[in-house]
Formats: C-alpha cells, structure tokens, sequence
C-alpha cells in the first residue's frame, strides 16, 4: 500500500462514519475531528475501522498523535506490510 | 381486547404517516414485536407492541396521515382467542368502525349540505363530487363566475387519491421544528432550577484506561459509560426526579435514559438506552454502539423515542465546561456533562492539577426541590470516584 492508497482509504473510512462530510476536502495539517466534527464515539468508530482496514493496532494512549491527515499517513505507514 | 392506538413519540408529535404494517391480521405477536413503520418528524421509525395476543383488522391504510391516540388495530389477548375465536370479533370491531363511520357521515354530509347551496357549480360537477367524496367548496372554479365545472372536480380527484406525503421540507427542518416545539413547550411550562458540581475524575479515567489498555479497539470503553452508569446508580438513590410530570408527579420504576445525540446537519434526537439500571458498563457500550448509528439514520423503535424517563446531554470535547440544559418534558430532570478538562484542583489542603469534569443538572421545581438534586449530583459524584464499583 502506498500513501496515496492509504490516504484513500482513509477518506473512505472518514466518509462512512460521517456521511454528510466531505473527508476528501480535509487539508493534511487540519484537525480532523474538529474540521469534520467528529465526535468520540464516531471517533472510536473510525480507529476500528482503521485497525481492520490496515491490520493494526492502535492502543489508546496513540489517540493524541493521530489527529490530522498527516499525522495519521506516517503513523500508518510505519505499521502497515509494504 | 387491547387497542393498538398511534403512540405520542415525543411531547412534540401530533401525527406520523403510516409506511408499512409489518404484521397482517391474525398474525402472533409478543411484547416488544414491531408491528408498522410510520414516517414522523424525527424519521421512519418502527412502532413496537407491548402486549402479547393476535393481530386484528388494521384499521389503517398504508401511507395514511394518522393523528397521536388514532385506533390502528386491535390485539386479542389468549383468552379471547380461545373463548371464540378470531371470528365474532372481528365482527364486533367492523361493527365499531361502521357506528363510527356513520355517524361521522351524518354529521360531514349536513355540513356539507349547507355548504353545497352557495356554491357554484355545473349539475355534472355536483353529481361528480357526491360519487367521488369531494369537498365542493374546497374546489377552485374555472368556469364562468367561478363555477365549478366537471373537470375542476376531476382534477380534484385525483389530487385526493395522491398519497398524501410529508410537507415539503426537508427531514433537517423538521427535526429542527420538533426540537423547537418540544423545547418552547419545556421553556414555557417547566420552572428550572439547575444546580451543578465538579468531579475529580483522575481515578475514573485511568481506571478506564487500564482497562482499555487489555482491550481489543472493538472492546474498548468510552468515558461516557461511567457517567451514565453513575448516573443510573445515583437515580436508584434518588428516585424522584426519574419521573414524568402530568397533571402531578408520576415516578418510574424503570430507568430509561434519553441520551441526546447530535446531528451533523443540525438538530438533535433522543433515543432512551432502556434499563440503564440493569446494564453493566460493557452493556451500555454495546447499546450505544447500536442506537447512535441508528439514531443519526434516523431509525429508530418508537418506545426508544418515548419512553426515556430522564435525560443525559453530553457536550463532551471542546471548551465547553457547563451545560445550562432545558428538560425535555414530561421529564423532570435533565443531566448535562461537560467536557473533561485540567483544573487546579485543592484536596487536604494541598494544591494539584486534576481532570475534572462539570455535572450540571437541571430539574423541574414542581416535581422536585433543590435538596433532592442535591443529594442526585453528590451521589453521581461519589460514584465517578469509585470507577470499580460501576
């Protein structure tokens, strides 16, 4: 998986966990949960979706380092099978 | 024989339109089975039966308008199944509904026959609109002078044999209108007074944290969990303000709570996580993973909108620290939590940082005086304290 696969699949994941969002518009230094108001338990949502989609684990003191695009594309990518 | 009437769901609902029966007559039903899915303000929402017994006539069309408190079918209980069958009373129910009928017939045609002298249409037009049921007065004329004609009554009738739908807004508008009407009623009648404290919440979030830590992501529990389950346990102590006021107190034995979920269009809706008081931490998780999703689909049960006997607000991440709730009524009470935040916190004299947390509560003063909400807030209090005894 390269980046821009992942990044995809991420804005995939942020889609159907808000559906009325637009994920795709997300700058990579911007906030996602603020950008696209998302909440914790959607939040929670999306990290198991993440989890599954990349077959990762995210434990929940990691939360904090994830919180834009950017962030979330290199923490991936340092877990995920080349 | 229990009547199976249209249930209020929610203090703003006047009526919903019927989208589909799920049951035909005859067919079994036990407690909690869904029985139709009617279309409200607050989405398509399937409508649950609370007896157990065999279906009767249903009394409703599909995509009929149907008013709060309407009679949709009837549920004949073991007994009456057994001393006659479903036969005899099916008759005496057609028998109701013709006495009924007729009698509203007889009213609706003299006023209709006042009606008809003063207005102007052609004789076909006239006899038309007697076969077909049309209101003459409530058709535009296009004839001479205004005169109805034929084909103003045709085009009425078919105009009438539409389905009728939902006015033509947008389900975002509704939610907004019914939230408007629900709080304007609770601004209105209810005397609030609020009351709030602060909860050192170090022990309860790295209890929590501990916990999650040997959790699968799938297993995991969010903060908010403990603050329903305190709060659950702190309303067995405190029983009056888990309670509906109609006309006087009425206390509930059951502790459903009403957790306010926040759409991202706009809006808010209110399912009940039912028996709050007997689920476990893991089993009000799991019941959030279920209504949230749903709720923000707008599809939910309609006990899930109108039973909740008391409701939580969390405002959750963000600035914010208090909520100033208003009660959704009949309800007495309303929790409000705002987010956890770090404060300077003194305890035995000594000054240190803690994540602390705002429980507010606002409450109906005719229902309730402050030293009730006062003992509800210190018991949640204690409770967040001892996260292993939730």
């Amino acid at each position: 998986m390269n980046e821009e696969e992942i990044k995809q699949a991420l804005l995939l994941l942020l889609k159907n966990i808000a559906p009325d969002t637009e994920p795709e518009r997300l700058k990579s230094d911007d906030n996602i949960r603020q950008t696209l108001a998302i909440d914790s338990f959607d939040y929670l949502q999306f990290i198991i979706g993440m989890d599954e989609k990349f077959s990762i684990q995210t434990p929940e003191e990691d939360y904090g380092k994830i919180s834009t695009l950017k962030e979330l594309l290199t923490y991936i990518g340092a877990r995920v099978k080349k | 024989m229990i009547e199976f009437r249209m249930p209020s769901l929610g203090a703003d609902m006047e009526s919903g339109f019927l989208r589909e029966w799920r049951v035909k007559p005859g067919d079994r039903v036990n407690r909690g089975d869904i029985v139709a899915e009617v279309e409200t303000q607050k989405g398509l929402i399937e409508v649950e039966v609370f007896d157990e017994g065999i279906v009767g006539e249903l009394l409703i069309k599909v995509d009929d308008k149907v008013p709060v408190g309407t009679l949709m079918t009837y549920i004949l209980t073991a007994d009456e199944t057994r001393a006659g069958g479903i036969e005899p009373f099916r008759e005496m129910v057609a028998e109701k509904k013709e006495a009924k009928i007729t009698e509203r017939k007889s009213i609706k045609e003299k006023i209709e026959l006042a009606a008809v002298h003063h207005i102007r249409a052609s004789p076909l037009a006239k006899k038309l609109a007697t076969e077909k049921g049309i209101d003459l007065s409530k058709v535009k004329g296009s004839g001479p002078g205004g005169a109805v004609t034929r084909e103003d009554v045709e085009k009425a009738v078919v105009e009438k044999s539409a389905p009728e739908a939902l006015p033509e807004k947008s389900i975002t508008e509704n939610i907004r209108m019914a939230v408007a009407a629900a709080m304007s009623k609770s601004n209105r009648e209810i005397p609030h007074y609020y009351l709030q404290t602060k909860v050192d919440m170090r022990r309860a979030l790295t209890w929590l944290e501990e916990l999650n830590k040997q959790r699968s992501v799938k297993d995991r529990l969010l903060p908010v969990v403990l603050l329903i389950k305190a709060v659950a346990k702190a309303l067995k102590d405190v029983p009056d303000l888990n309670a509906w006021w109609n006309n006087g107190l009425q206390l509930k034995k059951d502790i459903h709570i009403g957790f306010v979920v926040s759409l991202r269009t706009g809006g808010i809706i209110v399912p009940a996580i039912h028996d709050a008081g007997k689920k476990s931490v893991d089993e009000l998780m799991k019941t959030l993973s279920d209504i949230i999703p749903r709720a923000r689909a707008l599809k939910l049960r309609s006990s899930e909108l109108a039973d909740s006997t008391i409701t939580i607000t969390n405002i959750g991440d963000g600035a914010v620290e208090t909520v100033f709730g208003v009660i959704y009524p009949p309800q007495v009470a309303l929790i409000g939590f705002g987010g956890i935040t770090e404060q300077p916190w003194a305890e035995k004299g000594m000054l240190d940082v803690r994540p602390v947390l705002t429980v507010s509560l606002a409450a109906d003063h005719r229902a309730t005086d402050g030293n009730t909400g006062k003992l509800f807030l210190t018991a949640v209090n204690n409770y967040l304290k001892q996260p292993d005894q939730l």
